[in-house]
C-alpha cells in the first residue's frame, strides 16, 4: 500500500536533503554530514534490537574497529584511496563482529549486553593504552581521501560538498538496503526469532545462523559509518569505541522508534541536535540530556514513530468510513 | 618476582576485589530481586564519596558521624530513585532498563560538577588511620588498605549470613530464583524491593566512603567502575552474592596481577577474563539459566 502523504514526505525529503548545499553553509553541510553518519549507524544497530531482538551495548567496536582500521592504512601505510581502504574497512568491520558475534551469541538477555559491552571495552583500552593505535590522543591524519584509479580522481571525500553527497548516497542506500532486507523471508525470519526464539527453532530454523548473519550485517554497516565518521573528521580517538557511544546511538533507536528504520535516523537527527542545543545553552548540557532520555524512555513508548503512527491512526479514525 | 612482591600484590588486588564487592553486591541482588539493571548503582558509589568528603573536609565531622551520614543520604537518594524512577521499570525490557539508567548517569555526574566543580577533589587518608604496617623485615603495607580489605570481608561475611540464615535473604534468594513464584505465595515483594534497593545503594555508597582517599574524587568517577562492577557480576553470575565474592576476588587479583606481569595491556586483562569465563560458562560462575 502506497500511502500518499507518505510518498509525498519522502520526495519532499529528498529534495530538501539534496538541495542542502545550495544553502552554501559550511556549518550545514557539515553538521548534517555527521548527523547522516549517526543516522546510518543508528539504522545498524536498529537491525539488531528492533527486528532480532540482540541488545547490544557494543555496537561501538564496529564503527571504532572500521575507523581505526582507515586511519592506521592512513597513518602507518599512506593509504588514503577509498577504493582501498573502504573495503578493507568493512572488512575489519565484519571480521570482528563475526569473531565477537559468535562468542557473545552463546549468551542471552542481560548477559548478553554485558558481553557486547566487555568485548567493545577491550578494543577501547586496547586502543587507549597502546601507543602503536594512537594511545589516549588518537590518530590524526591530513585528510586526503579520495577515490582513485591510477592518478583519475573519482571523487575527493577532503571537499565537504562531495563528501556530504557521498554520505547521503550511503545512508540512503542503507535505508533501502536494509527495509528490503527485513522485508525479505531473511527478515521475515530474524523477526521471528524476536517475537519467539523457541518457535523459530522449532521450526527448524538455524536460530543462531540467522542471529550471527544479522549482527555481522548490522556490525559491517555500523563500520560503514565509522569509515565515513573517520573521513568526515581526519580523527580516530578511543573515545569513538567507548561504551557511552554505544549507550548513546542506542538512545537514537530508542528515541526515534527501534523496529522502524526511519525512526532510529530521525532519532540520530534528534539526539545530535538536542546535544548540540542544549550544549550551547548551558555548560550543563548533560542534565538536560539526560532528563530528556529518562522521559523519553519512561514515557513515551514507541518513540518518534510511534507518535506519527498515533498520530495517523487518529486521522484515519477522524475520516467517515 | 619476588615473594613480597607476590605478597603485596595479593593484599592490593583482595582490597581492591573488596571494594568492587561491595558495589557488585548491591548491583547483583538489584538484578536478582527486581529484574533490573542500574547503570546509575556507580552514582551512589559517586556520592557517598563526595559527601563523606565534603562533611570531613569542609565541614569539620568526625569520622563515624561524617561517614554514617553520608551513607543515610545516599539511602535516602536511592529510596527516592527507587520509587520514582526504577519501579516502574520492573516490568520493561533491559534495553528501558539500560537506557533510564544511562539517563541517570548523566542526571548525577552533572548535578556532581554543579555542586563540586570538575576538579579532582583532594580527600586524604583519616590521620588516626594514616601510617604503614610492617609484618615482617622488609614488608610494609599501608595500614589504610589493609582496614579497607578487612571491613570488605566483614561486609561480605555480613552479608552471607544475612542472605544465606535470614528469612530475609530467603525471600532475596527465592526472589531471585522465580520472581512471579514469589508474589505467587503471598509475599508482598514491594517493601522487599525497596529494602534490598536500599541496601544495595548503602553498600555502594559505604564504599565510595571508603575509597575517597585512595582513588580520586572526580565525577564520573562512578561510570569507571560501574563497568567493572557489572564484569564482577556476570563473571559470578547475576543474583549469586557467592559469584559477585569470588568474581570480585577474580577481577581484583587479576587487576593487580596483571599490572605488574602485563603493563602495556593490564585495562583489558579483566575484560579478556569475563570473555573467557563467558565463552565457558554462559551464565557466569554461579548463575542460573
Amino acid at each position: 500500500m502506497i500511502r500518499p502523504l507518505g510518498a509525498i514526505a519522502a520526495f519532499g525529503f529528498i529534495a530538501v536533503m539534496s538541495a542542502l548545499p545550495l544553502f552554501d553553509s559550511a556549518y550545514l553541510i557539515t553538521h548534517s554530514t555527521r548527523i547522516l553518519i549517526y543516522a546510518i549507524m543508528a539504522m545498524s544497530l536498529d537491525l539488531l534490537v528492533g527486528y532480532c531482538g540482540l541488545v547490544s551495548l557494543g555496537h561501538a567496536a564496529f564503527f571504532g574497529l572500521s575507523a581505526y582500521t582507515a586511519a592506521m592504512l592512513s597513518a602507518r601505510a599512506g593509504i588514503s584511496n577509498v577504493l582501498i581502504g573502504l573495503p578493507l574497512s568493512l572488512l575489519s568491520a565484519a571480521a570482528g563482529a563475526l569473531i565477537i558475534g559468535v562468542l557473545t551469541l552463546r549468551t542471552d538477555g542481560i548477559y548478553f549486553i554485558m558481553a557486547t559491552l566487555a568485548f567493545a571495552q577491550m578494543l577501547f583500552f586496547l586502543a587507549n593504552d597502546s601507543d602503536f593505535f594512537g594511545g589516549s590522543d588518537g590518530l590524526l591524519l591530513l585528510n586526503h581521501f579520495r577515490a582513485s584509479i591510477g592518478n583519475v580522481v573519482l571523487f575527493d571525500l577532503s571537499e565537504p560538498t562531495t563528501r556530504y553527497y557521498v554520505v547521503l548516497a550511503a545512508a540512503f542506500a542503507t535505508c533501502i538496503g536494509l527495509a528490503l532486507m527485513v522485508r525479505s523471508p531473511f527478515g521475515r525470519v530474524l523477526q521471528g526469532i524476536k517475537s519467539n526464539t523457541q518457535r523459530m527453532r522449532a521450526l527448524g530454523y538455524p536460530v543462531e545462523r540467522y542471529k550471527l548473519a544479522c549482527f555481522v550485517i548490522g556490525g559491517t554497516l555500523s563500520g560503514l559509518a565509522g569509515y565515513l565518521y573517520l573521513v568526515l573528521t581526519s580523527l580516530a580517538d578511543p573515545s569513538i569505541l567507548n561504551w557511552t557511544q554505544s549507550a548513546e546511538v542506542l538512545m537514537m533507536v530508542l528515541l526515534g522508534g527501534m523496529g522502524t528504520l526511519i525512526g532510529p535516523a530521525a532519532g540520530a537527527f534528534v539526539l545530535i541536535e538536542l546535544v548540540d542545543q542544549s550544549s550551547a545553552l548551558t555548560e550543563h548540557w548533560k542534565l538536560i540530556v539526560g532528563v530528556v532520555v529518562i522521559l523519553a524512555t519512561l514515557f513515551a513508548r514507541g518513540g518518534l514513530a510511534g507518535l506519527v503512527g498515533t498520530l495517523r491512526a487518529r486521522r484515519l479514525e477522524a475520516k467517515p468510513a | 618476582m619476588q615473594l613480597s612482591t607476590v605478597f603485596i600484590q595479593l593484599l592490593n588486588g583482595v582490597q581492591y576485589g573488596m571494594l568492587l564487592f561491595l558495589i557488585a553486591s548491591g548491583l547483583t541482588l538489584t538484578f536478582g530481586v527486581m529484574g533490573i539493571i542500574n547503570l546509575a548503582h556507580g552514582a551512589f558509589f559517586m556520592i557517598g564519596a563526595y559527601l563523606a568528603f565534603q562533611f570531613t573536609r569542609y565541614w569539620g565531622w568526625p569520622l563515624p558521624a561524617a561517614y554514617a551520614a553520608a551513607v543515610l543520604a545516599v539511602v535516602l537518594l536511592g529510596a527516592g530513585v527507587e520509587r520514582t524512577v526504577l519501579a516502574p521499570l520492573a516490568d520493561r525490557d533491559h534495553l528501558d532498563q539500560v537506557l533510564v539508567t544511562f539517563g541517570l548517569i548523566l542526571v548525577f555526574d552533572e548535578l556532581v560538577v554543579i555542586a563540586w566543580g570538575k576538579d579532582v577533589q583532594p580527600a586524604a587518608i583519616p590521620a588516626s588511620l594514616s601510617g604503614s604496617v610492617h609484618l615482617g623485615s622488609q614488608f610494609v603495607y599501608p595500614l589504610y588498605r589493609l582496614v579497607l580489605a578487612g571491613i570488605g570481608l566483614l561486609c561480605a561475611l555480613g552479608l552471607y549470613l544475612l542472605v544465606a540464615k535470614t528469612r530475609l535473604g530467603m525471600i532475596v534468594r527465592a526472589g531471585s530464583y522465580d520472581r512471579t513464584m514469589v508474589r505467587a505465595l503471598g509475599i508482598n515483594v514491594t517493601p522487599i524491593f525497596s529494602l534490598v534497593f536500599g541496601l544495595g545503594a548503602a553498600l555502594a555508597a559505604f564504599a565510595g566512603v571508603l575509597a575517597a582517599p585512595i582513588l580520586s574524587v572526580s565525577p564520573g568517577m562512578g561510570d569507571k567502575i560501574i563497568i567493572i562492577a557489572f564484569v564482577v557480576v556476570v563473571i559470578g553470575g547475576i543474583g549469586s552474592i557467592k559469584g559477585a565474592f569470588v568474581g570480585a576476588l577474580l577481577v581484583g587479583l587479576f587487576d593487580s596481577f596483571g599490572k605488574i606481569l602485563f603493563p602495556s595491556v593490564s585495562s583489558l586483562i579483566i575484560y579478556a577474563l569475563m570473555a573467557a569465563v563467558l565463552i565457558w560458562r554462559p551464565h557466569g560462575l554461579f548463575g542460573t539459566a
